[in-house]
């Protein structure tokens, strides 16, 4: 899988778990750019990212995770 | 339930603009299977309607507490939008996590003083002061004395302060155990403590007239090593995995559902392959199955009962069956084998009208609302009918495999009771008593409309090799959509197929449902002249009601005209099975030119001035040869 397809299969998630069309993703955004981006929605989405490309990610990995961009990263490693 | 449709964030967006009563489109929208995501966004939009003040009709309101040692907000709005499935609009109260004791026992806390309608206590054993006394009897029943007092305490403090109805799960045991299988037997571990809570608080619960929600039932049900997520406790202390919230927040759902006393009471059965595998007016009494020792039979046989069990229990049962209403009888009154027999039975639908009429008939006989019923039946068509014209029956989508069947319709929790009464015991047969062959004279509206949504495509073929085994085994089966009952062998059949004056069709179906496969066979053959007789007209049952005939009749006609065929004579040949189309060259315009003492029935049908009346349905048309040459005879 590529970036772009990664991307592409992200915005998906992301607007489901956010509920909002609008939403744009960078490699630069995080959290504190997302309004409702708590630490709660962080886990929904980090489980629906699971489902969705069907991979699991370790308890330290998803603690560690900064910005969309590291996201991409941990995806292409496991995907 | 059924799979949600792709225009689920369409339906959802659209609820904001509709400006009466949302009960209804909101149950319908909450009765697919939605994964936690979705149940996420129909909740959000259920309490945002609900707080602006919308009208929720027909819904039921209901304010529910939630007392948890976990953290529950992925939660909350899956509640929300289950308990929209079993017609309840719920408010939920949520306290500061893991504030039990505090809530329960203090008066004027939040959960007290919003004077809920019930308080779930949604604790796991992780809530639970459980000490491990390896081998210690005395010690462990002393742990479990303390907690069950623990618990009596919570609920005293509730019903002191607020007097809520409470809620109690029993307790998920944890998957890693200690010795092995010794930790069920041995007192003191973990296992076998928390096997001793969970009886003593069901036997606690049901004296006190307190409600139960069986979680331990429903980890065992799935297995406890998908129920535990042990990284997503330790990441935010959810209880249990996210995959089963909507699992969770079904049966939370269905609980308050029977509470507020809207548990279903009626069962409708389908007979042919529901009730038992086959088709009796095809197969007959003893081509049916429902033997012991034969695997469909026993599937069939579990439906049964299951169905039996339910009516022992208080569920009214009736029947809603396209058949002959005699023919339909015939196994309950005569078949060894069968389990239900007739006086199960309160009200005995068996006819050829949609079935959402018949369900509409069943619910006025019974003086029941039509949100009291369950409709199983193994036809996608039938279920996807009812669905759409009479949302509030329940209607189990059930699997391919009948074995199935039974636990599919008992795992739905229609039937939910938070309580039993004798009177339960005697509420079958009242309805019975009461029960009147109901008028099915009111038809419902829409059927074209959902016609129409079937997507239907319709294909038309002369006989061909490929088709030849079914085109035999139909032509040898067919009893009660079979004009003329005459029966062919492969070669005749064959012969058919290859004589230029005979005109022969198979016509195949395929809907929104899947592929229907081969679904009627004609055959016609030279008569007088420049006139066809319709040797042979069979179709599946499986497709009544949906004008499939008009559009085989259109076909044919097309056919003629090309052949300078300038007449159609249809012939009703009576059998005691084929009474569905004593009237049926009738409905499609014919006049009756003959009648026989025997019942035996001509007609005919001028080509040039016919036009039956067209059905919405894709038509796909191919390999006819050309038939100007055919028919000279």
């Amino acid at each position: 899988m590529d970036d772009q397809q990664i991307y592409a299969e992200l915005t998906g998630v992301f607007q489901d778990v956010f509920d909002e069309d609008a939403i744009d993703i960078t490699p630069e955004l995080s959290a504190k750019d997302v309004d409702g981006w708590d630490s709660l929605t962080h886990i929904r989405l980090i489980l629906t990212i699971e489902k969705t490309f069907k991979i699991k990610f370790t308890t330290s990995e998803i603690g560690k995770l900064e910005n969309v961009g590291e996201l991409v990263a941990l995806i292409k490693a496991r995907a | 339930m059924p799979r949600v449709s792709e225009e689920f964030p369409e339906k959802l967006k659209a609820l904001r603009n509709v400006a009466g009563p949302l009960g209804r489109e909101l149950q319908l929208l909450a009765s697919h299977a939605l994964d936690l995501n979705q149940l996420m966004k129909l909740g959000k939009a259920i309490s945002r309607a609900h707080s602006e003040g919308k009208s929720m009709e027909p819904l039921a309101p209901f304010r529910l507490a939630v007392l948890s040692n976990s953290t529950i907000d992925l939660i909350v709005q899956p509640l929300i939008a289950s308990a929209a499935r079993h017609g309840i609009v719920l408010e939920v109260i949520q306290p500061l996590y893991d504030q039990v004791a505090q809530e329960a026992l203090t008066p004027d806390s939040k959960v007290n003083s919003s004077k809920p309608d019930a308080v779930l206590f949604a604790l796991d054993y992780r809530a639970l002061p459980l000490k491990l006394s390896l081998g210690d009897a005395q010690a462990a029943s002393a742990t479990v004395q303390g907690v069950i007092g623990y618990l009596q305490a919570l609920r005293d403090g509730i019903k002191a302060n607020s007097n809520a109805v409470c809620i109690f799960q029993t307790f998920a045991p944890p998957v890693e155990t200690l010795f092995g299988s010794l930790d069920r037997a041995l007192p003191g571990t973990l296992r076998s403590l928390i096997d001793s809570i969970n009886r003593e608080l069901a036997e606690f619960v049901l004296n006190s007239g307190d409600v139960l929600l069986d979680v331990a039932a429903l980890a065992e049900t799935v297995g406890l090593a998908d129920w535990h997520n042990t990284q997503l406790w330790n990441m935010g202390k959810f209880s249990f995995s996210d995959e089963l919230i909507p699992l969770y927040a079904d049966h939370v759902g269905r609980t308050i559902s029977a509470l507020r006393g809207k548990s279903r009471k009626v069962l409708i059965l389908d007979l042919d392959n529901t009730v038992w595998g086959g088709v009796i007016g095809d197969d007959g009494l003893e081509g049916i199955l429902i033997a012991q020792g034969d695997a469909r039979g026993e599937a069939h046989l579990a439906v049964q009962r299951l169905a039996l069990e339910l009516r022992q229990r208080g569920i009214v049962l009736a029947v809603s069956s396209k058949n002959t209403d005699s023919v339909a009888r015939e196994p309950f009154e005569k078949h060894p084998e069968m389990l239900l027999k007739l006086e199960h039975i309160a009200v005995f639908q068996a006819n050829w009208n949609d079935k959402a009429t018949n369900i509409q008939a069943i619910a006025e006989e019974l003086s029941l609302g039509l949100d009291a019923m369950v409709f199983l039946d193994d036809n996608p068509v039938e279920r996807g009918l009812v669905r759409k014209l009479l949302p509030q029956v329940a209607v189990p989508e059930l699997p391919e495999e009948p074995a199935y069947y039974a636990r599919t319709l008992a795992a739905a929790g229609y039937f939910e009771a938070v309580a039993f009464a004798s009177e339960d015991l005697k509420r079958a047969g009242f309805y019975q008593d009461n029960a009147k062959r109901a008028s099915l004279q009111k038809q419902v509206g829409g059927v074209d409309a959902y016609l129409a949504s079937l997507d239907m495509t319709i294909t038309f073929q002369p006989f061909d090799a490929t088709g030849r085994a079914r085109i035999v085994q139909l032509i040898n089966k067919s009893n009660q959509f079979n004009l003329t009952t005459r029966r062919y062998t492969d070669p005749e059949v064959a012969e058919a197929e290859n004589d230029p004056q005979v005109f022969t069709m198979q016509v195949r179906l395929v809907d929104t449902f899947g592929d229907n496969g081969m679904i009627g066979v004609i055959l016609c053959r030279p008569a007088e002249v420049n006139a066809w007789e319709i040797d042979t007209w069979l179709m599946s049952c499986r497709v009544l009601g949906r004008k499939v005939e008009n559009m085989v009749l259109r076909e044919i006609l097309d056919h003629a005209r090309a052949a300078g065929i300038e007449k159609l004579i249809g012939v009703y040949k009576p059998t005691d099975r084929n009474k569905l189309v004593v009237d049926h060259y009738g409905k499609l315009g014919f006049a009756k030119i003959a009648e026989e003492e025997s019942g035996l029935t001509r007609w005919e049908l001028l080509v040039e001035e016919a036009e039956p009346e067209s059905a919405p349905m894709k038509i796909v048309s191919q390999s006819f040869p050309a038939f100007k040459e055919i028919q000279r005879a």
